[in-house]
């Protein structure tokens, strides 16, 4: 018996495999009836960066609820999302890219994390679908290549503004620390060690497996080094465990990271914790009163929204960003003046905006990477439980 | 009876010959953006590594875990030599080198092989390795060859990863920008190819032995079967194909890293021949379609918020698609196929007596 | 290399978390032949159930709740995943193992959201204290002398006590002691119940050095053990905590290295395969002889 309904399964899933491949329908039909546009979110929402992933996934459905519709040629089309997790894993980048543009997405968002926006971008490109990196800060993410655009700064601009700092403060000799084979830690980590070398620093590059949770050693090492400051460009799981683990060695050691590090959990973590934390980052909260403002009321509408946030309303700066990645996907939109991907492609070459992180222009990069020039520096504060502002910094 | 046997055989072969035009026809259809066009494509690599798996699990009977290991290998052997040496130095960014003409190159490895030669030799570098490994490993009995087989697993990626090969292996970041194929037709014919040649292996008289050391190692020794040198044989034909599975693997990912060749992705594999039964080709082939179609393609509705109002979320397709594993381990032990081949005459067979079995509870009411 | 007191500390702690899991295994190993691979998520499922319950309740009332819930787990896990395949092969019961521990991870990947847990500080036990001269948590120390505790009392309770005879006797030769008159279902009830117990408090001691609770989280720790517990001989309890503690020292000597670190998880299993080949039966092992 049991043969048999397996027998039949197998025919049957045969079947039902090849009838899906048979229909070549496509949603673009629906959309000329409806006025949809569907703009997809290539986001993280489990795995190691799954946090940032949500914080950022949350600053692209708020600019959607303040901005649900878009003009298209005279039209007022009204803009979908639809999401996908890639769940941090190069391995299922290619299919979670697939499943948005089987969902009907013309542009893309994302993602938090520089490997799976690596991962998935032939798929995107053979799909001729434009994607705008929100917070992927890889160089190799859009290099050589004409349809992967970023809203964002660069490793080699951040790890450099960070060395630069590093040095200012007074510090010599750092030691860095990173999650083996995660391109965002790697380059960050690589970037640092120049820039902070060329200055006349020495540094100590360490990396740690995956699903590491004991950094005793690390910090021990770090300080047996010599180390006047840890870099550590991890993800916000390794960074809640480092922040910990360093404040209960009592380390006598100054921690330093990059966005990432930019998160209420992070500051959880050092919550009343006798540490230095210091980051760079996208936006400073406080920066657009009339964002913050919106953006704390919308999280606090839903219970679900501020769990997603990590526990409190306090704004992340990839939500920022992925807020201003929205924007300037519906300025290209309404630049190229159609719903092809091809026109929206070539359209973001000359969007020219100004979103709440700052002014966003493409204009003379090849990769299309947008121009920035400043970092916002913040530093923790273990009473009240905040970042700092510090500083804006450029490279020279 | 000889003649409808005949007839059958004609109809089985006609059924794979119909399966490559389908294939063909989807090739030219689908764009290579399309969902469907990546299940099929995953599949086919799947199912060529399942069915190595199936080799030494089902049909030798040692349960090894380092499947894994041996796909990471041929993985990293295909794309070093494959990329374009114009593109290394991109690649390899943190790696780069100076040559003996004094330009700066990147990595160590210059030489380009074409991709034919290269799959092969992913294939040979897994065998090699599995050589060495298997010398220790082999002696060990069910559990211990298992957890230490999963071991090495765990150390080549280790190795892998080590900054030390990094001029070799770029560390532990991405090896991209080698070529692979964008249509499916290839993927197919690569793994058919590979599970036809493991599919005679075990017709032939190692195939034999295989399964009589599963069956009773003691007796299969006592019939004169040289224990050591036929474990060996199946321990290093099911890497070499699993070397061939990772340098396909590498192909369909465009991009590829040690950090996801884990235990977890030697167990998916391992479910997958469960599913599809243990000791089955067919089985593990048709499994690794359905696994790959409901994990990637299928359940993903499941993590849409609000299809089932409080319950669907991200993760939920997860949950129901474990779950829906643990009945199968439980319930359905023989998996879809037991340890049964697919063929038209089963398929007549097994219709037909399900026709008379409810024939027969008729009469009885 | 620049090897301190305070790897060795680490390492010491290290060793002490994984050898609670490790008597799990090798118990479980001992009584069942089974290598179950779902222990080092009912490991992380405590920690995880914690952080849910001190959102409601206080601390004093959570610890306790937290034991019951997971012994009920391991309970419910061997009634449901491993009790059916009682005559089934050996590799099925395996696999079933490894379904399970697939499932609790999706589950937790489920409820958290994808999002890492802060465990919640234990007061005095988190608190930092100073030690040769290195400052740690409380709880480092605490660690070993807790699991040596632990462990002779198990033993005892093995040696001297009723169950603790059937136990052995089961894992001596299960069919005869079927025969015997022992409740084969109650033996090996009682040996999930306590494996889990002393998860429950290896999550416990583990969680509050590394405050963060991820679905992933048990599956490291989970895989040492066993090794540990293979290490020491499998099915000998004293030889699971040598074990432990030789490679939870072992590892952060390796991390002691920049170079090296990463090497520190494949380090164990070179020690598992070298240990296989010189003795496959371990340090403490006995040396069974097949039954044909």
């Amino acid at each position: 018996m049991k043969k048999i309904v397996a027998l039949v399964l197998a025919a049957l899933m045969l079947t039902v495999m090849f009838a899906g491949c048979g229909d070549n329908t496509n949603t673009d039909d629906t959309n000329t009836d409806e006025k949809v546009i569907t703009i997809g979110i290539y986001e993280p929402a489990s795995g190691s960066n799954g946090a940032g992933g949500k914080q950022e996934t949350l600053g692209i459905k708020y600019a959607h609820s303040v901005c649900p519709t878009v003009e298209i040629g005279g039209e007022t089309y009204t803009v979908k999302l639809e999401a996908a997790d890639n769940q941090s894993s190069n391995d299922k980048a290619p299919t979670a890219a697939a499943e948005l543009i089987s969902k009907g997405a013309k542009v893309v968002l994302g993602s938090y994390g520089s490997g799976v926006s690596i991962a998935a971008s032939d798929t995107f490109k053979n799909a001729g679908v434009p994607v705008i990196g929100v917070t992927c800060t890889n160089p190799q993410v859009t290099e050589g290549n004409d349809h992967y655009f970023r809203i964002c700064f660069l490793d080699p601009f951040q790890g450099t503004v960070l060395a630069n700092y590093a040095y200012e403060l007074g510090y010599r000799t750092a030691y860095t620390l990173a999650e083996n084979g995660n391109d965002y830690d790697e380059g960050l980590a690589y970037y640092f060690t120049q820039a902070f070398t060329a200055l006349g620093g020495t540094v100590e590059n360490a990396n740690f497996p995956e699903n590491t949770s004991d950094f005793n050693s690390y910090i021990t090492n770090a300080e047996t080094a010599g180390a006047d400051v840890i870099f550590a460009p991890t993800s916000i799981n390794y960074a809640q465990l480092i922040v910990e683990q360093a404040a209960a060695k009592g380390a006598d050691i100054a921690l330093m990271a990059s966005d990432t590090w930019d998160s209420n959990q992070v500051l959880a973590a050092a919550a009343g914790k006798d540490i230095d934390i210091q980051v760079t980052t996208f936006y400073q909260e406080g920066g657009n009163a009339e964002f913050d403002e919106g953006f704390k009321a919308w999280l606090n509408s839903d219970a679900q929204n501020i769990t997603d946030n990590g526990g409190n309303d306090m704004i992340a700066a990839v939500s920022a960003m992925g807020y201003d990645a929205y924007f300037v996907a519906l300025e290209a939109i309404k630049a190229a003046g159609s719903t092809d991907s091809a026109a929206i492609m070539e359209a973001i070459w000359d969007v020219n905006y100004t979103g709440v992180t700052g002014p966003i222009t493409f204009e003379g990069d090849v990769n299309g990477d947008a121009v920035r020039t400043t970092a916002y520096i913040k530093k923790a504060n273990t009473e009240t439980v905040a970042w700092d502002f510090v500083k804006e910094q450029g490279v020279n | 009876m000889k003649n409808k046997k005949i007839v059958y055989k004609a109809i089985d072969i006609a059924l794979i010959v119909v399966l490559f035009a389908l294939v063909f026809l989807a090739d030219q259809f689908l764009p290579s953006y399309d969902i469907k066009f990546k299940v099929l494509q995953k599949g086919a690599v799947f199912a060529l590594v399942a069915v190595s798996m199936n080799l030494l699990n089902g049909f030798t009977g040692l349960f090894s875990l380092g499947q894994a290991g041996f796909m990471l290998l041929g993985a990293y052997t295909y794309a070093i030599f494959t990329i374009p040496n114009e593109s290394r130095l991109a690649v390899y960014k943190y790696y780069t080198m100076t040559n003996a003409a004094g330009e700066e190159v990147g990595g160590l490895v210059q030489t380009v092989l074409p991709m034919g030669i290269a799959i092969i030799l992913a294939g040979v570098v897994a065998a090699v390795f599995a050589y060495f490994i298997g010398l220790p490993v082999l002696r060990l009995k069910s559990d211990y060859l298992a957890i230490a087989s999963l071991g090495f697993a765990e150390i080549l990626r280790a190795i892998c990863q080590w900054k030390g090969l990094g001029t070799l292996t770029n560390g532990s970041n991405q090896l991209r920008m080698y070529p692979y194929f964008n249509s499916i037709m290839p993927y197919f014919l690569i793994a058919g190819l590979c599970i036809a040649i493991i599919a005679l292996l075990i017709k032939s008289t190692y195939g034999r032995a295989f399964k009589a050391i599963r069956d009773d190692e003691i007796a299969a020794e006592a019939m004169g079967i040289n224990l050591a040198k036929h474990k060996m044989i199946s321990f290093v034909t099911s890497s070499f194909f699993a070397g061939v599975g990772g340098a396909l693997f590498a192909m369909y990912q465009n991009t590829i890293q040690a950090k996801p060749f884990t235990t977890t992705l030697t167990y998916e594999i391992l479910l997958i021949v469960v599913i599809g039964g243990i000791g089955s080709i067919s089985g593990s082939v048709f499994a690794s379609f359905l696994y790959i179609a409901c994990s990637e393609w299928w359940l993903r509705f499941l993590d849409t918020d609000g299809v089932i109002p409080g319950l669907t979320r991200n993760g939920f397709r997860l949950v129901v698609f474990s779950a829906a594993i643990m009945v199968i381990v439980l319930f359905f032990r023989r998996g879809i196929m037991g340890d049964k081949e697919f063929s038209t005459e089963r398929l007549v067979k097994g219709a037909k007596n399900l026709g008379s079995r409810f024939s027969k509870k008729k009469e009885v009411k | 290399m620049n090897l301190t007191i305070d790897h060795i500390l680490a390492g010491i702690s290290a060793g002490g978390q994984y050898a609670l899991i490790a008597i799990g295994y090798t118990m479980v190993y001992g009584i069942l032949r089974l290598i179950n691979f779902a222990h080092g998520d009912v490991f992380m499922a405590s920690g995880l159930i914690i952080v849910y319950l001190t959102t409601a309740m206080p601390l004093q009332y959570a610890i306790p709740v937290v034991v019951i819930a997971t012994v009920l787990l391991g309970f419910l896990i061997e009634r449901a995943a491993y009790k059916p395949l009682r005559q089934a092969p050996r590799m099925s019961v395996m696999i079933s193992a490894i379904g399970v521990s697939y499932l609790i991870q999706n589950l937790a990947l489920y409820i958290t959201g994808g999002l890492p847990q802060t465990y919640p500080s234990i007061p005095w036990v988190s608190d930092s204290v100073e030690i040769f001269g290195a400052i740690t948590k409380r709880v480092t120390v605490i660690t070993p002398i807790l699991t040596l505790i632990l462990v002779v009392l198990l033993v005892v309770l093995i040696r001297y006590t009723k169950i603790g005879m059937a136990m052995r006797a089961v894992s001596k030769d299960f069919e005869t002691s079927q025969l015997m008159g022992i409740k084969i279902n109650k033996v090996i009830s009682t040996t999930f119940i306590i494996g889990s117990f002393l998860a429950c408090i290896g999550s416990l001691l583990y969680f509050t050095s590394y405050q963060s609770v991820t679905p992933t989280s048990g599956a490291m720790p989970g895989l040492k053990a066993f090794v540990a517990a293979v290490f020491g001989g499998i099915g000998s309890i004293p030889g699971a905590v040598v074990g432990a503690f030789v490679i939870g020292i072992c590892e952060n000597i390796i991390k002691s290295s920049t170079d090296f670190s990463i090497f520190s998880d494949a380090f164990t299993f070179a020690l598992l395969i070298i240990v296989l080949c010189v003795k496959p039966t371990g340090l403490f092992g006995e040396k069974t002889t097949d039954k044909v």
